[in-house]
């Protein structure tokens, strides 16, 4: 269980620090000079009078600051030979085109293919864009530009602690108030992949939101006085001038959204019914990636056991997938 | 003729006095020149003539301006088609992050103009008249922000003209920019002004001089005097503004 986790938080927290320095180089970039930079006083100079003693102190911090950032890679590696190491055997010994493609997971009958979960964390995570990015958007606009100062005071809050729940109170919410409703108005059990996106949705919401009013935030005011001086009323400079300038940043936030709910778990397992078939409609069940490993682990042994591993492997690669083109998209943007 | 008439204009941001009395008759196509020391109350004055200081918090405006006869603080007043009337450009370009074809059909686009064929020409005819045409003309497709800040600037420019304005508010338009596209922007500004009428303020006297008909001179949120360039420039009425003009304060 913790074997499918790890990874993923690992590069969740890569995505994020990559997206914070991503806004700060597109403020940077953007400035235009609107904020005057103080003048720095070099570091050198103010310490000068300490000495021998400071530069020792100094190159002393210097090699704790190396050390501490040598844990993250260490932990890193560790990973991903863990991954490679326990995953590609058992996908070569099952063969990656049976793995991959193979439509059966019958552990009992030797059979391991994981096309059906591999479809369900797409679905899944599609129907969480769906939901998530134009309302997690919305909200950030809001926030941003519309929202009175009171009511902000209330929101920012709230979808900080939206952002703070823990994933299993997500769950509970979903099969105790969402599946029954999904089960009476639109039929089904209710435990399907409507729920899970709904319910995914909501939990990338506060991810995109923060993301996306840092980008917004962090967009000069001289592009949406420029547009205010054309004639265009506080919407339109918003809407059409603002945000264009934030899109990068926006996009972003949308990344990590989608890092967040293709490796979701524990609420996911608990909404969307986990059959493992290829969802005919959204109101059947689905199995994602996650889900898989996590009901299976726990008694899983031999080959059974290395196939969840090779799971666990192709999940990683969807988010080294991910963060890679996310990297790339913004080497490419600046101007 | 007078394009804008301010009188008696006074303005506060909260507890501060920024403009003190002002009154000013602007002649319609012709260039006006503000000059004065930083602080002094120059930008707020021109943001006054398009209603750009709405957007400040606890701005407190009386007195009157009109365009045309207009008042443009009266209630029936759209500030929208005020704006589209009185084009602005600021201190430091201001592009958006589009390509230089949509940074200019902003404009038009806002006031409802759809038509391609129609956007096209106003476009072409907006950069020929801020005289970066040739330099861009292939460049439309790219974004705005890869051009240089000259380019940027007069970009801005051509931006202000495409909504047709009558007139155009400039702040200190070339303060950021190296002397060739200073010279090229002040080229046009003498270019622009057969068809608009243009207020810039500007920080360098020999810009004011070079380039204006009119010249006022602000000092502590007054104007102390107003007069045809050459009359402030050899002659000035007041001591402070010979003292400003020669460079011995500001
Ligand atoms: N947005 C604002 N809010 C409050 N005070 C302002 C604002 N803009 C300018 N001021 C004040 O108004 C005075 C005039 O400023 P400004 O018009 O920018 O001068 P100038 O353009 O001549 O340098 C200054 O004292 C300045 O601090
Ligand atoms: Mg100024």
């Amino acid at each position: 269980m913790s074997s499918s986790s790890a990874p993923l938080s690992a590069s969740l927290h890569g995505t994020r620090s990559a997206v914070k320095r991503f806004v700060l180089l597109k403020s940077e970039g953007f400035g235009n000079g609107m904020r005057t930079p103080a003048i720095r006083v070099p570091e050198e100079k103010k310490n000068s009078m300490s000495g021998a003693k400071g530069k020792f102190s100094e190159s002393f911090m210097k090699v704790v600051f190396l050390l501490a950032a040598c844990v993250s890679i260490l932990c890193v590696l560790l990973i991903c030979l863990f991954l490679f190491s326990n995953g590609l055997p058992a996908i070569g010994k099952i063969g990656p085109v049976a793995f991959l493609t193979g439509m059966e997971w019958r552990p009992g009958s030797e059979l391991y293919g994981i096309a059906p979960m591999i479809v369900g964390s797409l679905y899944v995570t599609a129907g969480a864009i769906v939901t998530g990015v134009p309302l997690g958007v919305l909200t950030a606009v809001f926030m941003a530009e519309f929202c009175p100062k009171r009511l902000y005071g209330v929101l920012s809050p709230a979808i900080a602690l939206l952002a703070g729940v823990p994933s299993i109170l997500y769950g509970f919410f979903g099969l105790v108030v969402m599946v029954p409703f999904v089960r009476e108005v639109f039929g089904g059990s209710g435990k399907s992949l409507l729920t899970a996106s709904i319910l995914l949705g909501i939990m990338i919401l506060p991810t995109i939101t923060s993301v996306s009013e840092a980008a917004i935030r962090a967009v000069p005011r001289s592009s949406y006085e420029g547009a205010l001086a054309l004639g265009a009323t506080h919407e339109r400079s918003v809407f059409f001038a603002v945000l264009p300038a934030a899109r990068s940043g926006i996009l972003a936030g949308v990344v990590l959204g989608i890092g967040r709910s293709i490796g979701e778990t524990m609420a996911v397992i608990m909404v969307a019914g986990n059959q493992v078939l290829i969802p005919e409609s959204l109101v059947r069940g689905a199995r994602t990636l996650t889900a898989n490993i996590v009901l299976e682990m726990g008694y899983a042994a031999d080959l059974h056991r290395e196939a969840l591993i090779g799971t666990a492997l192709v999940l990683f690669v969807f988010i080294l997938i991910l963060n890679t083109s996310m990297a790339l998209s913004i080497g490419r943007k600046v101007p | 003729m007078d394009k804008l008439i301010v009188d008696k204009l006074n303005l506060y941001y909260g507890a501060n006095h920024a403009l003190r009395d002002i009154g000013m008759a602007i002649p319609a196509r012709e260039v006006t020149a503000l000059i004065g020391p930083s602080g002094c109350g120059k930008s707020t004055f021109l943001r006054t003539l398009n209603r750009m200081n709405d957007l400040v918090e606890g701005c407190r405006i009386e007195g009157k301006v009109t365009l045309d006869g207009e008042d443009i603080y009266a209630e029936e007043t759209d500030v929208s088609v005020l704006r589209k009337r009185v084009g602005m450009v600021f201190q430091k370009p201001t592009p958006f992050a589009m390509s230089v074809y949509d940074n200019i059909a902003f404009g038009p686009r806002t006031h409802g103009i759809r038509a391609r064929v129609k956007l096209d020409a106003i476009i072409e005819k907006s950069l020929r008249d801020a005289a970066i045409w040739d330099e861009i003309k292939d460049r439309l497709n790219e974004n705005a922000l890869s051009l240089s800040g000259g380019q940027q600037q007069r970009m801005c420019i051509a931006r202000a003209l495409a909504v047709s304005p009558e007139v155009l508010l400039m702040d200190e338009p070339t303060s950021a920019l190296d002397p060739i596209s200073t010279s090229r922007i002040e080229d046009l500004v003498a270019e622009l002004k057969k068809e608009y009428t243009i207020v810039i303020v500007t920080h360098n006297m020999q810009q004011a001089a070079r380039i204006s008909d009119r010249t006022a001179f602000f000092f502590l949120g007054e104007m102390i005097e107003y007069d045809a360039t050459e009359k402030i420039f050899s002659l000035p009425d007041d001591k402070r503004t010979e003292n400003y003009i020669t460079g011995r304060f500001g």
